[in-house]
């Protein structure tokens, strides 16, 4: 079953042409990698697929149904939930509430259940803080939870993005560069975390990423940006070997 | 009630405290809008001005109930809050703080040619409702809503706005939704106290909620500690009793004022409580332990 499908999307950026008729199709719950050099439109494709820029050629369908123009707050309603490149925490708020805020999307309560204490206030107030407990029980950072989430430290941020992003209960997950910045012990562990996800949750999960051993581990197939456009696609083994790839992103000696 | 109060107190603390009572249900109305959900405004003293100006025409004209009045004026206040927000909302920082004192500026002007409000003279002889139990019932009413909010779903994703807002919105958080929220209830306990104050001043004109009222509402959420209630609260007493315990250094005043507010920002940039919690405080010495 397809999850998502990019037909022909394009976006330009001040004449720039920042993705150039690309489509690809993602199954449900696969690893899916994107790669490609720096400025190949990798997170402007991820952009789009949340909704914050609206392409200007093509069609995007999330489960069959058309979502470019939907806004952001809609689109992570939807299912679609991500992680951001240069983390984007909500740095003065507890590791706790950041999940918490994550939960937003699946719960109801509106401001005057809130502000009355209304039992529908007070039921989901249960669940979310049950819900977000449970994640970060998942993602290793229970025993931080008290902690502003800006004195983290670089590896547990990310991870922390990843929590707050399933909060959301998504059906799909966006991690753009879901390594950038750990040691190699720590990304042995985020490989585990997100097989574990994807397993445990059935998601289906597309991630940028530039580590290679990272992408050729985990995903189980991955397409090629270029300059805007998709030079390749298909499984690690079948990218890994394709010419024009060599040439334009992994280098002869790859 | 305050004849009771009034014997233990002297009139003069008494009417302090009542400014007190009413600078805190302002600033916390603004801290809602500044403080919490990050949205810079510098025009609160025009709805304060919306609030009191309503609340005092409809009990002189109309011989309304004391808390009808106010309640009027509140809501007043809180509907030009939305129907600015609106198109204003999609500004933020320096924009949407040009735009609020322009505003402000507006609703003073408007006021100044307002025949009911008896333009530049002002509105006289507005019965004097407001007391001391009156306000600090109405003090504690507002902080206790105030807190169950902040500490619920909707207070969250205003914590969230100011945080990040892109971050917000891949939360599923209408951000624009929540700010309008936050507009409308802060603009409502803004013109709740502008009702409060012309009940008590007996006398109101334009010129008593100029940009410099403006600027005194924020100073006290910015120096009390911005999103933090208890914060917000500190920051008002402190702000209406400064220019009192400063009359003993009489025409340096201003000087002195100007100067506490200086140091302060040096020593404490975040305000005095900046993000403080109570409840979060609680929470975390409770489970240390």
């Amino acid at each position: 079953m397809i999850i998502l499908e990019m037909d022909k999307i394009s976006q330009e950026f001040g004449g720039l042409r920042a993705l150039d008729n690309v489509s690809l199709k993602i199954n449900e719950q696969e690893i899916f990698g994107i790669i490609g050099p720096n400025g190949a439109g990798k997170t402007t494709l991820f952009n789009i697929i949340t909704g914050i820029y609206v392409p200007i050629e093509g069609d995007l369908l999330f489960k069959g149904q058309r979502i470019n123009g939907t806004a952001p707050y809609d689109i992570a309603r939807m299912g679609i939930a991500r992680t951001f490149q240069n983390i984007r925490l909500f740095d003065k708020l507890s590791v706790l509430d950041n999940v918490r805020i994550g939960c937003h999307g699946v719960t109801h309560s509106g401001f005057w259940a809130s502000v009355l204490g209304l039992p529908i206030s007070r039921k989901e107030e249960v669940f979310i803080l049950d819900r977000a407990e449970k994640l970060l029980q998942l993602i290793g950072l229970y025993e931080k939870r008290y902690e502003y989430a800006n004195n983290l430290a670089y590896g547990e941020q990310r991870r922390l993005e990843i929590a707050r992003a399933l909060a959301l209960e998504p059906s799909l997950v966006l991690l753009d560069e879901p390594g950038a910045g750990m040691n190699p012990q720590e990304k042995e562990e985020l490989m585990k975390l997100i097989r574990q996800i994807r397993d445990d949750l059935h998601l289906t999960i597309v991630l940028v990423e530039h580590d290679m051993n990272l992408v050729m581990n985990i995903c189980e197939r991955i397409a090629v940006l270029n300059y805007g456009r998709k030079i390749a696609d298909g499984t690690p083994a079948k990218v890994k070997n394709d010419p024009q790839v060599i040439q334009s992103y992994l280098g002869a000696g790859a | 009630m305050d004849a009771f109060i009034a014997q233990y107190i002297d009139a003069y603390y008494l009417r302090i405290m009542i400014f007190i009572g009413i600078n805190i249900i302002m600033a916390l109305g603004l801290n809602l809008i500044t403080g919490v959900t990050g949205q810079l405004s510098m025009g609160h003293a025009g709805f304060m001005s919306l609030g009191a100006y309503t609340a005092a025409i409809i009990s002189l004209h109309y011989d309304a109930p004391f808390f009808l009045a106010i309640l009027a004026g509140a809501a007043m206040a809180a509907s030009f809050g939305f129907i600015i927000g609106i198109p204003t909302l999609r500004l933020d920082g320096d924009d949407l703080a040009m735009v609020t004192i322009g505003f402000a500026e507006i609703i003073r002007v408007f006021f100044l040619n307002f025949e009911p409000g008896g333009k530049a003279v002002g509105l006289s002889g507005i019965p004097q409702y407001t007391d001391f139990a009156t306000v600090w019932l109405i003090v504690i009413v507002v902080i206790i809503l105030n807190a169950k909010l902040l500490y619920s779903r909707v207070g969250r994703s205003l914590f969230a706005i100011r945080e990040n807002e892109i971050a917000a919105q891949s939360c599923g958080i209408n951000t624009t939704r929540m700010k309008i929220l936050a507009f409308t209830v802060g603009s409502f306990l803004g013109g709740l106290g502008g009702g409060l104050y012309a009940h008590y001043m007996y006398y109101i004109n334009p010129q008593d909620f100029g940009f410099m009222k403006s600027i005194e509402i924020l100073n006290m959420v910015v120096l009390g500690g911005m999103g933090s209630i208890p914060g917000t609260v500190l920051g008002a007493v402190i702000l209406t009793l400064a220019p009192e315990m400063l009359r003993i250094v009489a025409e340096y005043r201003l000087l002195f004022y100007g100067g506490m507010l200086v140091i302060l920002m040096i020593f404490r940039p975040n305000g005095l409580l900046g993000d403080v919690r109570i409840y979060d405080l609680k929470k975390r010495w409770g489970k240390k332990r």
